[in-house]
């Protein structure tokens, strides 16, 4: 495909701090707040996750949960106030970015990472045509003549497959629809050819035969470019389809983390075995649906001990004080809950 | 409240029979441009031909993709828009020719529930207001006395504390403020919901609560839903039959069971196969149908099958002859000329 006559990957490697053996980006023991006027909202709290060239990992979690604001971090993009990063790494290819020189950082996330929003109509400009929002990228980063920027624009829509890409670069946000514009968005974050693409609930406002197009192509793209993906999610069905690892967030941690098949198997923390038996199924019609009780916590003031504590029903009076660390179950699987081996083996 | 399904038994009709019936429903709306002389230049065909009947306790399902037509239906079931043309029989009379007090008694007989909790509550009423509102409207309902009672006897049902009588809706979240909304529908003791995405906007966990709470309100009270949603999996697991809709009308309609195990229409089998299954263990040996391109405009739908320009089935016919919503195969009726079953959910 086209794409391969771009540069942009080949060149980070030379005579900077980046680690030959490192995971393509690897987010360590980070914590953000959020200062607000009710207080200190306690945002994340640890969240640790990697993930290497040409793998998938998914983030699942409920609204609120931490999700977005771990991406923002990872891009640069936090709201700096209100947020604060309080501590923790984000090293891509083994240089901290939290930690370089602004410039470098700038360098490295420009050609490094890229980010797709759920919300493609407010990411996109609404008074700059689809083709100049992707050139301009290509023109100011790069170099490139208009003209040169111009057919790249073209052969980017193209390759995200939107029709007639040399007549809809010239058309605006609006004239296209819900699917398109979240292609053109696809087209714009591949534009520098990045190493890592996150996607922040790509599908989310999507319906379902326009989501099947959009997960397929974004499958394919990571495939061929072995790119890294985070797709970031609150769909258990998306996530089945194409994730290869799964973070499972609640209340700003990383409360389980495994390989696909294990987890929806063999689930080994009680959050996540509650998402998966709450949710309705297209292929048989059910009776009572498995709630979980309760509501997510405030983050202005997390529960003791383990945070789901409220909702588990499997709490003892431990976990109403202590801390759950990770419990490894093997297969790089970890669980942060006291009886996460009992509940692997209970099957 | 538990008094009102007795009370109406006598005169009712029993469960079963049709309590809505929809015949040929149109909505357009105009398209209009100029800024002084607006004229005219097409219409949106958002609701175009929709028959259905809707049974006593039963829930009618209605799926499809963005712009076909759902809520537009819904809100021409309210008669908060007027019908182009159609009928509808509320109870065997036209409601759309009610008027005094029978249009009175009909507004309180259906109500809806919307999908966006966070902006159809009014930010600055408190719970007690909104839920009781609707009695200030009818007030031969709830004398003025007895409303608070009612009011909290209402939340009660919900599943909310009556003690939050006096809070706001920012003080909930997005389940507790969908609980309102039911709350609020239920005020009046309607006979017919309309719920129009009522847990789309909610997380997974939330979203199971609310839906147990839709079906224990329906077996209490006898209420008949028409449950209007996008995700199929919720759809089935609600509905006792099921409206499939696309482009302004409905292509194939059936029971929960038909429809999801036995689809007969091109576009039914290519939503069912598109969503994603909730197992690693299947993945890439599920048939799935992918659809080429976009729904096209409803100010200029296609010419015969609406869905023909995304159909891998279609034939010169179906460019020709609409095709009738009629039953040709599978013991159900499916708009599609070449209608076959085909088992597309694993
Ligand atoms: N007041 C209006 N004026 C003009 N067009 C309208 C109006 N209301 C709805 N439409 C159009 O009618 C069509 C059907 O809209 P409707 O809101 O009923 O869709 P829907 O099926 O509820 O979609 P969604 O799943 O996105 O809620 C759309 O093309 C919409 O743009
Ligand atoms: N700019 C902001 N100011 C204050 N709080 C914020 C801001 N952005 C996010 N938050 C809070 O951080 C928490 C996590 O948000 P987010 O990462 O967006 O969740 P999600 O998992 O749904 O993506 C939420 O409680 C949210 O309200
Ligand atoms: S640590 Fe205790 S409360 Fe937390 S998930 Fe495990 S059992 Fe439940
Ligand atoms: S009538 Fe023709 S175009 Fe329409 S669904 Fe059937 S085969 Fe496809
Ligand atoms: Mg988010
Ligand atoms: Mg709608």
């Amino acid at each position: 495909m086209a794409v391969q006559s771009m540069s942009g990957t080949g060149d980070l490697g030379e005579g900077t701090g980046v680690v030959p053996d490192a995971p393509l980006l690897e987010v360590e023991d980070l914590f953000v707040e959020f200062h607000t006027r009710d207080g200190v909202a306690k945002v994340l709290n640890g969240v640790s996750y990697h993930v290497d060239a040409g793998e998938t990992l998914a983030v699942l979690g409920e609204s609120g949960s931490g999700k977005s604001v771990t991406a923002q971090a990872i891009m640069g993009i936090l709201d700096v106030p209100p947020a604060v990063v309080r501590s923790g790494a984000i090293r891509f290819r083994g240089e901290d970015l939290l930690k370089v020189s602004d410039g470098r950082r700038t360098e490295l996330r420009g050609q490094g990472l890229a980010m797709v929003f759920q919300d493609a109509l407010s990411a996109l400009n609404p008074v700059f045509t689809v083709g100049f929002q992707i050139e301009e990228q290509l023109r100011v980063r790069l170099g490139m003549s208009r003209k040169d920027a111009r057919k790249r624009a073209v052969e980017l829509l193209d390759l995200v497959r939107i029709p007639n890409a040399a007549r809809r670069v010239r058309q605006y946000p609006h004239e296209f629809s819900g699917g398109m514009r979240q292609r053109a968005m696809i087209a714009m974050s591949l534009a520098l050819d990045p190493e890592l693409l996150i996607a922040d609930e790509p599908t989310t406002a999507l319906d379902v035969t326009v989501q099947a197009q959009i997960m397929d192509l974004l499958k394919e793209l990571q495939v061929e470019r072995k790119m890294g993906l985070i797709l970031i999610t609150h769909d258990l069905g998306v996530v089945a389809e194409v994730a290869d690892r799964i973070a499972v967030m609640y209340a700003g941690k990383i409360v389980e983390h495994a390989d696909a098949v294990s987890l929806y198997r063999n689930p080994g923390h009680p959050y996540t075995a509650a998402l998966l038996e709450s949710l309705p199924r297209l292929d048989l019609k059910g009776t009572e649906l498995k709630t979980i009780r309760g509501l997510p916590p405030s983050l202005l003031a997390i529960p003791p001990g383990c945070p789901f504590h409220p909702r588990c029903p499997m709490a003892e009076d431990r976990c109403r004080t202590e801390v759950p660390g990770d419990h490894r179950l093997g297969l790089g699987r970890t669980s942060k809950c006291h009886f996460a081996e009992e509940l692997v083996g209970r099957v | 409240m538990s008094e009102t399904v007795s009370e109406r038994a006598a005169t009712e009709p029993a469960p079963g029979e049709a309590i809505l019936e929809v015949r040929d429903l149109v909505k357009h709306f105009p398209v209009r441009v100029g800024v002084l002389f607006k004229h005219v230049i097409g219409q949106v065909r958002a609701v175009d031909g929709v028959s259905f009947e809707l049974r006593r306790g039963e829930t009618l399902g209605v799926v499809g993709e963005s712009g076909c037509g759902k809520s537009t239906l819904a809100q021409v079931l309210m008669r908060l828009e007027p019908p182009t043309s159609g009928t509808a029989l509320y109870k065997g009379r036209d409601m759309f020719a009610m008027r005094g007090a029978e249009l009175r008694k009909l507004r309180r007989s259906i109500q809806i529930v919307l999908q966006d909790p966070y902006t159809s509550l009014n930010p600055r009423m408190t719970v007690g207001d909104i839920v009781g509102e609707p009695f200030d409207i009818h007030p031969e309902v709830a004398p003025k006395g007895e409303r608070r009672a009612k009011v909290r006897e209402l939340l009660d049902v919900v599943g909310l504390n009556p003690e939050h009588i006096n809070r706001y809706p920012h003080q909930f979240s997005g389940g507790q403020r969908q609980r309102i909304g039911i709350a609020r529908a239920l005020a009046l003791r309607p006979e017919i919901i309309i719920c129009d995405e009522p847990v789309s906007a909610l997380d997974v966990s939330i979203q199971a609560q609310v839906m147990n709470l839709l079906g224990d309100l329906q077996s209490e009270f006898g209420l008949s839903y028409v449950f209007i949603a996008h995700d199929l999996s919720v759809v089935r697991h609600l509905s006792d039959r099921v409206a499939v809709m696309y482009l302004g009308k409905i292509v194939e309609i059936g029971t929960e069971d038909e429809i999801y195990s036995h689809p007969t229409h091109p576009y039914t089998q290519a939503l069912l196969s598109a969503v994603p299954v909730a197992d690693p263990t299947v993945r890439g040996q599920r048939q799935v149908i992918r659809l080429e391109g976009d729904v096209p405009s409803p100010v200029d739908p296609p010419s015969g099958c609406r869905f023909r320009t995304r159909c891998w089935k279609a034939q010169d016919v179906c460019a020709e002859e609409v095709p009738e919503l009629v039953t040709r195969v599978a013991g159900h009726p499916s708009a599609c000329h070449f209608a076959e079953e085909r088992s597309v959910v694993p």
